[in-house]
C-alpha cells in the first residue's frame, strides 16, 4: 500500500482541513440556530413519539 | 383515516436478547478466568488454548461484540418497529441477521482460542470472518433502512438517528481497518504499517466504543429511559445537538490512545482537543437522560428498571467525564500503560452497557411473554450486587494503575531507579488483582439471578412472538416528499437517507483529515536507513508473538520519558516500524515493555523463561509456554508471507520468496548452536528458535551494528 504521492502532488492540500473546519463551524451555527428557534409544540410532539403508542 | 392492522415482530428482539445473556455469560466466565490467571499464572494448566494472550481477545470480543452487540441488536429491533409504528422490513432478513451473527460468535470463539488473529486489538477477526461481519451488517443495514421507508410515523425520532449513525459509521470503520493481504486461509497482514497501522487501529478502536459501545446504546436510552419512566425526554433540543456533536466529535478523538508514542505531534494535538471537546455533548446527553426523570425520582425508589437505567447513565456519565481527563497528556502520561485503563473500560462496560442492557431485559421480558416479572426482590439484588460489584472491580484497578506508575518512575536520590526490576511493580499489586476478581464474580452472581429470574417469567408466561398493532397510514405524498416552507433540518430528519449521507460525511471528514497527512505526507514517518525488513525466521517468531497474544501484556513503544528511557532504552521512534504489519505497540503493560528487548538476554534466558518463566524471573505472573519447545516451525507458509509482504512495500530482494527457507535454516542453526553452548539441546525446527531469533532482533536496528543481507548470510546478533 502506497499511497504517498497521490496527494502531496496537490497544491495547498493543508488548506483541506481548515474548508472542512470552517463546514462544521457554519454546520453547527446552523445547527444550533434552528434548535433554538423551532417551535415547541413540533418539539414536544417529537420528544412524544416513543409514548404515542396504544400498548399498556 | 382508516387505521391498518399489522404485528410487530417480537421473535428477533426476544432470540436477540436471548443470545445477549447467552455470550454474555460466556464472555464474563471467560473474563474471571483470565481476572484469576493474572493471580495464578499456572491456570492456563500448560496449555495453549486457555492461556492468557488468546482468551483476553476472546474476552473482549465475546463482551463488545456478543453480549452487548446481541444486546444493541434486540434493543433496536424492538424499539425500532414501535418508533416507526412498522413490522421489521423482512422476516427473512432479521432471521439471516440473527444467525449469520451468532455463527460470526461462534467462529470467533472457535478461532481466538486456536490462535487465529489479526493481531489488532478488538478487531483480532481473521480475514474470512471480517468479510462474514461485513455481509451480515449490510443485511442489518438493508432490514432497518428497508422498515424506515415502510413507516407510519412521518417524523424519525432521535434514537433511530444514533441507529442510523451506528450503522453507517461501523460499516466504515469496520472496512478501512479490516484491510488486509491474506497469506493464507485464516492468515493476513494488514495493509498498513507501524505508525500507519497504529493510527488506523485506535480510530477504529476507539470509535468502535463510540458507535458500538455508545451511540446504539444511546438510542436504546431515549427510547427505553421515557418508556420505563412514562413520561418524554427532558429536552428533545439538547438531543439534536447531542446527536450531532456526538458523532462529529467521536471520530476525531482515537490519537488519545497513541500520546506521547511515536504518532506525528499534530495528529496527538489534533486527538486531544477533539476528546476533550467531547466532553460538552457526552455530558449534555447525559444530563437528557438523568432529568427525563424529574418529578419521577419516587418512581425510581419503586421500578428496578428505573434503578439500573439511572446507574447506567451514571455510569456513562463517569466514564465520559474521566475519558477527556484520560486524553490530557499529562493525565495520559500516569494512566496509559497501567490497570487504570482496564478500570475506565470496565465502568464503562459493566456499567453502561452492562445496566443498561439489564434494566432493557427486565423491561422486555415481561412484555414478550404478558406477565409481570417472576422477582422484583430477586431483580433488586441483581441491582445491588451488580453495583457493588463494579466498585469493587474498578476501586481496586484505579489504585493498582497509580500505584505500578508511581513505581515505575521513582527515582532514588542517586539517580537510579528505585525499582529497576519490573516484577517488583507488578507483585506489589498482586492483591488488588485479587480483589478486582471478586468484583467481577459479584457482578457474575448478578448475571446468573437474572438469569434465573428471567426464565422464570418466561417459564410462567406465554410468548407473544407477533404483537398486534394498529396505526393510520402515512398519508400518501408526505413521505418522501418535500413540503413547502419547511425547514431544512426537519426535512433531514424525515429522510433516512439524506441521514445517512450526512452522518457519512460527518465523520467521513474527521477521520480522511487525520488519516490522509499520515499516509501521504512522507516527513511524517522519517526514515531511519539502518532498519531492515525482518529476516524469514524472525517474521515467523513475530507470526507466533502475535498468535499467543503477546501484545495483550506487553508493549513495544517506549514513551520519552526518562523513567523509561532508564529502564528499557532509548524511546521509540516511527522509522523503526516502518516493516511492522501488523503494529504490536500494545495498550497495557501488564509485564515489561519489549521494544528494545533484543540482546538483553542471552538465548537460554528466553528459552527457560518460555518453558517456565518463575525459572528465571521468581514471582513472575507470565504464563509458562513449555508446546513453544516441542511444536515445529511450519516453514511452508515461509514463501507466501515473504510474497505479501514485498507486495506490502517491504524491500526484500527480487525473487527472495523462493529461497527465504535457507536463510531461515542458516539462523536457525545459529540459533541452536548458542543454545548448545549453555547446554541446551534442541532441534533447529522448534518454534521457541523462531521467537528467540524475533526477540532478539527487538530494537536492536538503530544501533546500526545489525549487518544483514538477505540471500547469502542472514545474521541479526549484535
Amino acid at each position: 500500500m502506497k499511497f504517498i504521492n497521490y496527494l502531496t502532488a496537490i497544491a495547498g492540500v493543508d488548506i483541506f482541513p481548515l474548508i472542512s473546519l470552517l463546514i462544521f463551524f457554519l454546520f453547527f451555527i446552523a445547527l444550533i440556530w434552528y434548535v433554538f428557534t423551532s417551535n415547541k409544540e413540533s418539539m414536544i410532539a417529537m420528544s412524544n413519539i416513543p409514548l404515542d403508542q396504544d400498548e399498556q | 383515516m382508516e387505521v391498518e392492522r399489522f404485528h410487530y415482530d417480537n421473535r428477533t428482539p426476544r432470540n436477540f436478547a436471548v443470545a445477549s445473556i447467552i455470550f454474555g455469560l460466556i464472555g464474563m466466565l471467560v473474563g474471571l478466568y483470565i481476572a484469576l490467571e493474572l493471580v495464578f499464572p499456572n491456570l492456563n494448566l500448560g496449555f495453549p488454548l486457555t492461556t492468557f494472550g488468546r482468551l483476553r481477545p476472546l474476552h473482549t470480543n465475546a463482551v463488545i461484540f456478543a453480549f452487548v452487540g446481541n444486546g444493541l441488536f434486540a434493543g433496536i429491533y424492538y424499539s425500532l418497529q414501535r418508533l416507526l409504528k412498522a413490522r421489521m422490513f423482512s422476516d427473512a432478513l432479521s432471521n439471516i441477521h440473527f444467525w449469520g451473527w451468532q455463527l460470526i460468535i461462534l467462529a470467533a470463539a472457535v478461532s481466538l482460542p486456536l490462535g487465529y488473529t489479526s493481531g489488532k486489538e478488538y478487531a483480532e477477526l481473521e480475514w474470512p470472518i471480517d468479510i462474514a461481519i461485513a455481509l451480515i451488517w449490510v443485511v442489518f443495514g438493508i432490514n432497518m433502512f428497508g422498515t424506515i421507508v415502510k413507516r407510519r410515523v412521518q417524523h424519525l425520532y432521535v434514537a433511530i438517528w444514533f441507529y442510523i449513525a451506528t450503522f453507517v459509521t461501523v460499516a466504515v470503520l469496520h472496512i478501512v481497518n479490516s484491510f488486509e493481504f491474506p497469506v493464507s486461509f485464516m492468515k493476513s497482514y494488514s495493509m498498513y504499517a507501524g505508525v500507519q497501522d497504529a493510527l488506523v487501529q485506535w480510530w477504529y478502536g476507539h470509535n468502535a466504543v463510540a458507535f458500538f459501545l455508545t451511540t446504539p446504546y444511546l438510542g436504546m436510552m431515549y427510547y427505553f429511559v421515557p418508556k420505563a419512566a412514562g413520561r418524554p425526554v427532558y429536552s428533545y433540543r439538547l438531543s439534536i445537538i447531542h446527536f450531532w456533536a456526538l458523532i462529529f466529535l467521536y471520530i476525531w478523538a482515537g490519537p488519545h490512545h497513541l500520546l506521547y508514542t511515536a504518532l506525528p505531534d499534530w495528529a496527538q494535538s489534533l486527538g486531544v482537543v477533539f476528546s476533550f471537546m467531547l466532553i460538552a455533548p457526552s455530558w449534555g446527553g447525559m444530563i437528557n437522560g438523568l432529568l427525563t426523570l424529574r418529578g419521577a425520582w419516587d418512581k425510581v425508589r419503586e421500578d428496578v428498571v428505573l434503578k439500573f437505567m439511572v446507574v447506567a447513565i451514571t455510569a456513562y456519565g463517569m466514564s465520559t467525564f474521566e475519558g477527556p481527563m484520560l486524553s490530557l497528556k499529562n493525565v495520559n502520561a500516569i494512566a496509559h500503560f497501567t490497570d487504570w485503563v482496564i478500570a475506565h473500560v470496565h465502568v464503562g462496560a459493566l456499567g453502561w452497557n452492562g445496566m443498561l442492557t439489564f434494566g432493557m431485559l427486565y423491561w422486555l421480558f415481561p412484555r414478550f411473554y404478558g406477565r409481570e416479572l417472576f422477582s422484583k426482590k430477586l431483580a433488586n439484588f441483581h441491582f445491588w450486587i451488580g453495583t457493588l460489584g463494579i466498585m469493587f472491580y474498578a476501586i481496586p484497578l484505579y489504585w493498582a494503575g497509580l500505584t505500578q506508575f508511581e513505581m515505575w518512575r521513582e527515582f532514588t536520590a542517586d539517580g537510579f531507579l528505585r525499582y529497576p526490576n519490573f516484577l517488583e511493580t507488578v507483585t506489589q499489586i498482586i492483591p488488588m488483582y485479587a480483589l478486582r476478581s471478586v468484583g467481577g464474580l459479584l457482578y457474575l452472581v448478578g448475571f446468573l439471578v437474572m438469569i434465573y429470574n428471567l426464565w422464570k417469567t418466561a417459564f410462567a408466561g406465554k410468548f407473544i412472538g407477533d404483537e398486534a398493532a394498529e396505526a393510520a397510514p402515512l398519508p400518501k405524498g408526505i413521505t418522501p416528499g418535500h413540503q413547502e416552507s419547511e425547514h431544512w433540518h426537519r426535512v433531514i430528519e424525515r429522510k433516512p437517507f439524506q441521514m445517512l449521507l450526512f452522518s457519512l460525511i460527518l465523520i467521513l471528514i474527521g477521520g480522511l483529515v487525520e488519516m490522509i497527512p499520515t499516509f501521504l505526507i512522507k516527513s511524517n514517518i522519517p526514515t531511519i536507513a539502518s532498519v531492515q525488513p525482518y529476516t524469514p525466521l524472525e517474521l515467523q517468531g513475530r507470526d507466533i508473538y502475535i498468535r499467543e497474544g503477546c501484545y495483550t501484556c506487553h508493549s513495544q513503544m517506549i514513551r520519552p520519558f526518562r523513567f523509561e528511557t532508564e529502564r528499557y532504552g532509548e524511546y521509540s521512534k516511527a522509522g523503526e516500524y516502518v516493516y511492522d504489519h501488523p503494529f504490536q505497540w500494545g495498550s497495557r503493560r501488564t509485564g515489561p515493555d519489549l521494544m528494545r528487548e533484543g540482546g538483553k538476554y542471552p538465548d537460554s534466558w528466553h528459552y527457560n523463561h518460555m518453558d517456565d518463566p518463575r525459572s528465571m524471573s521468581p514471582g513472575s505472573i507470565m504464563p509458562p509456554y513449555p508446546w513453544l519447545l516441542d511444536d515445529e516451525l511450519d516453514t511452508a507458509s515461509t514463501s507466501a508471507k515473504i510474497r505479501v509482504m514485498t507486495s506490502l512495500g517491504v524491500p526484500y530482494p527480487e525473487g527472495y520468496d523462493k529461497i527465504a527457507n535457507k536463510d531461515l535454516s542458516r539462523q536457525e542453526a545459529k540459533i541452536t548452536a548458542s543454545l548448545k553452548e549453555s547446554g541446551i539441546e534442541t532441534m533447529p525446527n522448534k518454534e521457541i528458535v523462531a521467537l528467540i531469533a524475533y526477540l532478539q532482533r527487538l530494537g536492536t536496528d538503530i544501533k546500526g551494528e545489525n549487518k544483514i543481507t538477505f540471500g547469502e548470510v542472514a545474521t541479526t546478533k549484535p
